[in-house]
Parts: C-alpha cells; sequence; structure tokens
C-alpha cells in the first residue's frame, strides 16, 4: 500500500549517504559488543582486538550470579507482562467501546510513566513504597515495571480495536451469539495477534529496564542492574560483554517478531478493505 | 448461565464500562499517581541535618535548596545538553525520516521501519555499554582517529575543560554523543510520522507553481513536517533530562539532575530534597509540553 | 410458526434521542408478514437507528417495539429472531465463507451434519456453490454481499434487515441485486425490511415504503402511491421530481387557494391551437429550456402569469432537431385534474 507522501522518484544520493548514515550509526554499537564477546584482552578494550577466543562464553554461563539475574529477570517479566495484558486489554476496550467523558484521560494517564524521565516513576514508587514500609522485594520491582508496560499492550489493542470493523460485534450477536460467545469467537481471534505483539514487547520492555528498578528493587539483582554493576565498577569485562549480548538477543527475538506480527496483520488487513 | 450474565451486562453499558475501566485506573491512580503525589509532598518535607531524620512539616526549605548555585548549576548543565542533544538528533534525523516518508519503495520502507523502532525497544543499557567500548581510550573510535592523523585534534577537544575529559568515555562530550545516539529513534519516527501526512500532490503542486525543489522542501515541506520535529523533541529533551544511567557511567564529576537525584535519596538519603530536585524536569517538561501543544505536535505524535 | 394475523413489526410511540438530537421522534408504523418494506429517507433522517432499534442494536429512548405481538424493545440482539445483512457486510474476516454462513447455527449448538447441510443449501441459493472455503477477503463486492446474505437467511429469521446492502456496488451490480433480492426474498417469504437512501431502489423493490424525515414518517404507503400521491412538499422533493404550485400561479391554474404538486410526465405540452379535455387544468406560457436527454426531453416553460413549470416528454416520434425547434414558442400545458396531489394550505 504506497502511502500518498511516498513519490516514487529516486532520492538524491546526498539524502542516501546521509538517511544510510543515519541507520548505520544507529546500529553499528550493538555490533561492535558482539566483536567484544571474542577479544582475549581481559582488562581493557583494545581495538583492533588482540586476538580471538570463545572461551567468556563458557565462562559466562558458568557464573552463577549471571544465572540468578537472568532468571529473575525474565520471572519479573513474564508476571509483569501478564498484568500489563490484563489491563491494557481491559482500558482499551473500554476506551473502544464508548465515548465516555475522559477518555483522552485514561491515554494520557497511561503514557505518563512513558513520558515522564524514568527517574520520576522510579523515585516516586520507592519514597511510596517506603513511606508505607513495605519491603522492597520481587513483587515491588512487578508493580514498577507494570505501570509502564500497561501503555505498550493498551496501545497496540487500542490500534487493533479501531482498525477491525465496527460492525464485526454488532453482526456476532445479531447472528445469536451472547457476549461471552461473541468475545471468544469473534473478538479474540481479531486481537490475538495485537496482544501477542503488545505482550512481546511488553516483555521486553520489561526485561531491560534499570532506572526504575534500581529504585523499586531491594536486594534482588534483575539481569540490568548486574550489568549496570559493572558498568560502573568494571570488574570481568570480557562477562559483561556476553552478558550484554545475551540481553540483545533475548529482547531482539520478541521485539523482532513483535514488529513481523504487526506489519503482516496490518498487510491483511489492507487485503480486506 | 453465560446467557443471563451477558444480557444483564448488555442492558447496563455504564456497568460494563466502570467493569473494564475500574481495574487499570485503579491500579493507575493509586499506585502511579498516588506515588507522584506522595513525591510532590514529600518535596514539601525536609531534612534534619544533624540526625538525617525526615521532618513532616510544610516548608519551601528543601525547594529554596534547589535554587543553590551549585544545584542552579546542575539545572543549566542538563538543559543546555537535553537542547544540544536535541538540535543534533534532529539534524540527523530528518534525512533519514525524509527518505523513509518519500524516497522508498513501500517493501524498503517496511525494513527502513523496523531498523528505527529495533533500538528504541531493544537493551537501553547494552547499547550504553556498546558505546563504553567504542569511546574507550584504546577503543575504536581512538582507534580509528589515530588511522586519520587526528589524534591531536582529539587531545586539543578533550582537553578544552567545559566538554573534555581524560577520555571520550569519561567527558561530557562522549555523554553526549551517546544521549544523541540514544535518543534518535524518538525523533525520527515523529518526524517521518509528520512527513507522511505532507501528501505527494502538494509537493508537486509547490513544483507546478514554479518553486525549485530547495523552495519547495523550505517553504512547503518543512513548515509542514515542523510538528514531528516538535514532537520528537519531547522525547529527547525529557529524557535527556532524567536520566541518569549515562552520567553514571560516562560522566565526570560535575553532575547532571537525574545523577544528583540519584545520590541525593542514595547515599545522601536526603528524600526531600531529591523530590524537590524532580520537580526541576517535570516542570520543564510542564512548560515545554504547553509549548508543543500551541505548535501543533500532538497531533504528530 | 409466525401468526399471519400480527404484524411482523410494529413501533407504539418509538423515540430515541441522543443528547439534544431527536433521531426517532414518536414513529408508528406496521409491517405486515411477509412484505418487502423500505424505509426511504435522507441520511440523517431516522431509518437506519429506526433498523438499529429492530435488531436490538440500539434501544428507543420512549416506546415499544413488538415483533410478531411479543415487545422485543429491551431484548438484546442474541435474543431476538431477526438477523441483519449490514452495510459494510461485516463478514468475519479470519473465518471461511462457510463458517461465516454456520456461526449462527454454530452459536446456537446446532449439529455439525446439519449445519453443514444448511450452509450448502444457503450458498446454493446465493449461487457460491464451491466457494464455501474461502476467505471473505478473496471475494468480489457483489459475492461478499451474497455471503451476508446467506449468513443472514440460514438462521431462518422472522424478520430480515438490510441496511443499504447495495450501497457499495456499481450500477449494473447493483441493479442485478435489485432483481435478486427480490426473487430470494419471494422464494424464502421472509419479511424484509430494506434501508435505502436511494429512491429508484426502493420503488423497484417494495410493496410498501415509509418516507423518514428529520425523526419522524412522513408517509407510509405502496410505492405508486407515495409517488403519485404525495402526502408533502418533502415527499413530492424527495421521490422522483415534481412541480411544486402554489400561490397566486396556483390559485390562477385551480381557482382554489391551495398548494398542489404534478409530476413533469403527466402534463401535456401541446400548441396554444390545442383544446384540453374539459377535466384538465391547463396555463400557457413560453418554453425556455429544452433539454434532449435521449429517452425523453425535459422542458421548462415560463408561465404567462409569471412562475414556471417542468415538462418532461417520451421522444417516442421526435428527434433532438424536433425538440429544439420548440424554443421560445408559446405552447399550452394542461393535465388531468386527478394528476396533481394537494399539499395542504
Amino acid at each position: 500500500m504506497p502511502s500518498k507522501a511516498y513519490s516514487g522518484q529516486n532520492a538524491s544520493w546526498g539524502l542516501k549517504i546521509a538517511a544510510f548514515a543515519g541507520l548505520l550509526f544507529l546500529h553499528m554499537p550493538i555490533l561492535i559488543i558482539f566483536l567484544y564477546t571474542l577479544t582475549p584482552d581481559e582488562t581493557t578494550y583494545t581495538f583492533p582486538l588482540p586476538g580471538i577466543t570463545f572461551k567468556w562464553f563458557g565462562i559466562t554461563l558458568q557464573r552463577v550470579d549471571f544465572w540468578r539475574a537472568v532468571t529473575l529477570s525474565l520471572q519479573v517479566a513474564a508476571i509483569a507482562t501478564v498484568a500489563a495484558l490484563i489491563l491494557g486489554t481491559l482500558a482499551a476496550a473500554a476506551v473502544y467501546r464508548s465515548k465516555f467523558f475522559g477518555r483522552e484521560a485514561v491515554s494520557f494517564l497511561l503514557v505518563l510513566p512513558i513520558a515522564l524521565p524514568g527517574i520520576v516513576t522510579g523515585i516516586a514508587l520507592r519514597t511510596a513504597i517506603g513511606s508505607f514500609d513495605i519491603d522492597f522485594s520481587f513483587w515491588t520491582i512487578i508493580i514498577g515495571h507494570a505501570t509502564f508496560c500497561v501503555v505498550v499492550v493498551y496501545n497496540n489493542v487500542l490500534a487493533r480495536f479501531r482498525r477491525m470493523q465496527g460492525s464485526l460485534i454488532e453482526a456476532s450477536m445479531d447472528l445469536g451469539a451472547n457476549s461471552f460467545q461473541t468475545f471468544r469467537y469473534v473478538v479474540f481471534p481479531n486481537i490475538a495477534t495485537a496482544l501477542l505483539a503488545g505482550g512481546m514487547l511488553a516483555f521486553a520492555l520489561s526485561f531491560d529496564e534499570v532506572i526504575v528498578t534500581t529504585f523499586t528493587a531491594g536486594q534482588q539483582t534483575t539481569l540490568p542492574i548486574w550489568i549496570f554493576s559493572q558498568l560502573s565498577r568494571p570488574r570481568d569485562r570480557p562477562v559483561t560483554n556476553v552478558a550484554a549480548m545475551f540481553v540483545m538477543l533475548i529482547t531482539f527475538l520478541p521485539i523482532f517478531f513483535a514488529q513481523r506480527i504487526s506489519a503482516s496483520s496490518s498487510d491483511t488487513d489492507g487485503e480486506t478493505k | 448461565m453465560f446467557q443471563r450474565i451477558s444480557t444483564y451486562l448488555y442492558l447496563r453499558p455504564k456497568l460494563v464500562l466502570w467493569l473494564l475501566l475500574g481495574p487499570p485506573m485503579l491500579y493507575m491512580f493509586v499506585v502511579y499517581l498516588g506515588s507522584l503525589f506522595n513525591l510532590l509532598i514529600y518535596s514539601f518535607y525536609s531534612l534534619e541535618p544533624f540526625s538525617g531524620t525526615i521532618v513532616r512539616e510544610f516548608t519551601l526549605s528543601t525547594f529554596a535548596r534547589t535554587l543553590e548555585p551549585a544545584n542552579l548549576e546542575i539545572f543549566t548543565r542538563t538543559t543546555l545538553m537535553a537542547a544540544a542533544v536535541t538540535a543534533v538528533d534532529a539534524l540527523i534525523a530528518f534525512p533519514l525520516a525524509y527518505y523513509i516518508a518519500r524516497f522508498a519503495s513501500p517493501r524498503l520502507k517496511t525494513w527502513l521501519i523496523i531498523g528505527v523502532t529495533m533500538p528504541l525497544w531493544s537493551s537501553y543499557l547494552v547499547r550504553v555499554y556498546a558505546w563504553k567500548l567504542i569511546l574507550a581510550k584504546e577503543g575504536i573510535l581512538s582507534w580509528f582517529i589515530n588511522l586519520l592523523g587526528l589524534q591531536g585534534v582529539l587531545d586539543w577537544i578533550l582537553s578544552n575543560e567545559s566538554i573534555g575529559g581524560s577520555s571520550l568515555a569519561l567527558s561530557p562530550l562522549g555523554m553526549f554523543i551517546v544521549f544523541a545516539y540514544i535518543w534518535l529513534p524518538y525523533m525520527i519516527i515523529p518526524i517521518q510520522t509528520a512527513l507522511e501526512r505532507v501528501p505527494h500532490s502538494l509537493v508537486e503542486a509547490s513544483s507546478d507553481l514554479g518553486a525549485k525543489p530547495l523552495q519547495t522542501f523550505g517553504t512547503v515541506i518543512l513548515p509542514l513536517a515542523f510538528p514531528g520535529v516538535v514532537a520528537g523533541s519531547i522525547f529527547t529533551f525529557s529524557l535527556t533530562l532524567g536520566d541518569f544511567i549515562i552520567p553514571l557511567s560516562l560522566g565526570n564529576s560535575k553532575l547532571f539532575v537525574g545523577q544528583a537525584v540519584y545520590s541525593y535519596q542514595g547515599t545522601a538519603g536526603d528524600i526531600p530534597l531529591a523530590a524537590a530536585m524532580t520537580m526541576g524536569p517535570v516542570v520543564i517538561m510542564i512548560v515545554y509540553l504547553l509549548i508543543a501543544r500551541r505548535l501543533g505536535a500532538f497531533d504528530a505524535l | 410458526m409466525t401468526n399471519q394475523s400480527l404484524p411482523a413489526i410494529k413501533f407504539d410511540k418509538v423515540s430515541r434521542h441522543f443528547g439534544e438530537v431527536r433521531a426517532v421522534d414518536e414513529a408508528d408504523l406496521e409491517i405486515r408478514d411477509g412484505e418487502f418494506f423500505s424505509m426511504l429517507g435522507p441520511s440523517g433522517s431516522g431509518k437506519t437507528t429506526c433498523l438499529r432499534m429492530i435488531a436490538g442494536f440500539d434501544r428507543p429512548t420512549s416506546g415499544h417495539i413488538f415483533l410478531y405481538g411479543q415487545d422485543v424493545s429491551n431484548l438484546p440482539p442474541y435474543e431476538r429472531d431477526v438477523n441483519t445483512v449490514f452495510q459494510d457486510y461485516a463478514l468475519f474476516p479470519h473465518m471461511t465463507v462457510a463458517e461465516n454462513i454456520a456461526y449462527g447455527l454454530m452459536v446456537k449448538n446446532i449439529a455439525k451434519p446439519e449445519r453443514v447441510k444448511r450452509v450448502d443449501e444457503m450458498l446454493e441459493l446465493v449461487q457460491l456453490s464451491g466457494f464455501g472455503g474461502r476467505k471473505p477477503s478473496q471475494l468480489s463486492g457483489g459475492q461478499r454481499q451474497r455471503v451476508a446474505l446467506a449468513r443472514a437467511l440460514v438462521n431462518h429469521p422472522k424478520v430480515l434487515l438490510l441496511d443499504e446492502p447495495l450501497g457499495a456496488l456499481d450500477l449494473k451490480l447493483r441493479q442485478q441485486m435489485q432483481v435478486e433480492l427480490k426473487a430470494i426474498q419471494k422464494r424464502v417469504g421472509i419479511t424484509f425490511i430494506f434501508v435505502t437512501h436511494d429512491q429508484e431502489e426502493a420503488l423497484t423493490m417494495s410493496d410498501r415504503i415509509a418516507l423518514f424525515n428529520k425523526g419522524k414518517i412522513e408517509q407510509i404507503g405502496a410505492p405508486s402511491e407515495i409517488y403519485e400521491h404525495p402526502a408533502s412538499i418533502f415527499v413530492a422533493n424527495f421521490v422522483g421530481t415534481s412541480n411544486l404550485v402554489s400561490g397566486e400561479v396556483a390559485k390562477r391554474i385551480t381557482g382554489a387557494d391551495i398548494t398542489f404538486s404534478v409530476r413533469p410526465e403527466k402534463i401535456h405540452l401541446g400548441s396554444v391551437a390545442e383544446n384540453p379535455p374539459s377535466d384538465s387544468y391547463t396555463t400557457d406560457g413560453i418554453v425556455r429550456d429544452v433539454v434532449y436527454l435521449g429517452l425523453y426531453t425535459r422542458y421548462q416553460v415560463e408561465l404567462d402569469g409569471g412562475g414556471d413549470l417542468v415538462v418532461v416528454e417520451q421522444n417516442l416520434k421526435t428527434t433532438s432537431m424536433d425538440v429544439l425547434k420548440i424554443k421560445d414558442q408559446r405552447v399550452r400545458l394542461y393535465w388531468n385534474k386527478e394528476h396533481i396531489s394537494k399539499m395542504g394550505a
């Protein structure tokens, strides 16, 4: 589906070079981490690499603290994602089905946690948790993550609702299906990929979050916090390199699939119109 | 059974609305807005300097402390950094956004958009870390500069006190590069969205009326894309203001707002001062958002 | 089975207000069992709101709706024996054609063999046998329309509602579907309620028509009745074209102080030498404009005492050369007295 802004012409060489230089700038640094996982150099970041070794992969995989951090992050992300899926879908359904006073306010409220600097959310939650004498724990991390994951699911699901033909729900009820049957047979199949895409993005967002987490975690070390501690106090650098690559890959896959899902489902939408 | 519940609910759309809206709003109001409000209250408390306990009485003295020269300097430094990052990001983002919106074929465009949005979602921390590798004294950038024989120029820049430091990895200049890199996608996407809304027929109309390509760009495309630039700047500005990871990882002893807040509440245990300091970025952002709305940036979000 | 003596649909002082807007205002209506009934009117006249209230998507602010004597005003759509063909068809994009048609049977837990049998019957009825496995996105507009029809009819509803179902089709297909729809209705014998803003479509297909304007029903009647005896200025203007005559001009022609309408094709245009029959109204004038339209010619005649009338005559023997000669000639117009409709005061 060509956009209306699309000119179909060829860009000038200057523009092409500037555009692809911008794209390169965005992606090159990530590849450099992959390169550095192979360095035999333990204390500095010498380039060109003095040689090539694969030993750090083995060493990292044997680190108990690394695995503990990975496990914790996966658990946190999974639970935060489930919470975000429930809350985000409910909010999207409410905003979609009725024109009530203040639906703009709902969107605004949900976007706020990612629009305001993370440190504001972080310190606000920490102060609140502290003033209620609640212990910082696994669950306080999740409470923090859920606040900013909800909006991702909300946006995805609401966008899908808006693309869905409004009369589908009416048609289903007209044909004799009650509200629950309509949800099961019509609404859910139509928003399923949006839930999947939103859920994956929420998962990636939570898995990677560090700013809010530093404020809402107690003794728990999520993977980003573990990396952050390596960053400011550079001990065993090669292990950090491998861990960083690991994080990249684990967030890359869900994001990539989420993007593909959104792209392909909007393609098929185009066909039915 | 289900049929009955369904009918009961169908005839009461308001009840359904509350059932749907209740859980998310309750969560956001109680947990999120409640915390923000609590933080606001704390900014009016003060810290008893000798015992280190929080005095829960209304006072403006904590806010007065945020206006002390040392803190004002932090605000100025951070705001200048945010402004510089925003300006440079707009410059880098525009050609790419322009290319995606106007010249990329539909297939290439899908991939370019994925290429731009991927870093937005992928690990922030790891991308900061990548720059630590690149900017390190013995790292890839120094190697490259050496290769070009520009070592002298780099040393000269780093010797400049306001932007330099012992190496690029520990200097305001390095921080600036990393900030610009990290927030770049936030600038590209709104500009591209705004450019998508400029119909090609408008460009044709302009050239049909005798405008040269550059004139068309300056008089038609740029003004129409400007709300997108403003929308993007909301993100780059706000995110730079509140970040503390990058200053902690790459900065020197000169603090930034986020970093100051982090250390006040952490090591110093002065939650009221930290709370009052965060109100700085919040106020700056609210003013910024108000201006942005007048410039029509919200439509481009 | 449905009780023949009861009206299929009965509106008892039904109103639907959206805030200040009275979309439907105290409408009374009876639709007979087995008839093809059209709701005609411009957009925003309340016809679609009426349809949505019959379907159950909307509920009356006041008044009652009866379906074969049963008050359904507050029943949800899935508890009414009424089905709808939507304007945008509303086919479920994730299901095949057969699954779409079987949907109503599935949610009512009808056994699979029975479902398959009835779906096949329906596919045959709408001439889509062999298309069951396709997805709606693989069908043309006309085919989608047939699937939407089959999906509604398979449930044997007491009343079938059609919301501008032909609106998205091109002219040829539209005319073909008009004939087909009418034939299907005859075959299944179900009451059809057809919403449209196209007067020609309503006149062609309906047994009776209700004309909607600003939330009120202006007139209900058979197409010929509505066409020949419009009850109001609105109806006269909305259905076909009409000459509206009032004031001095009307007085001069009829001798009475009335407003009336007369259809352009009912007026005979002749030379001033002609002697009209005694049971006709007559007036003279000058032809100011002639538009040759192939099948017929449209004349605009300026009357002697002011005002003008539009006259349409079929080109049975005349050619374009003949009719154009009449321009600026004096003519005599006359028409049978029965062909005027008085509009009240």
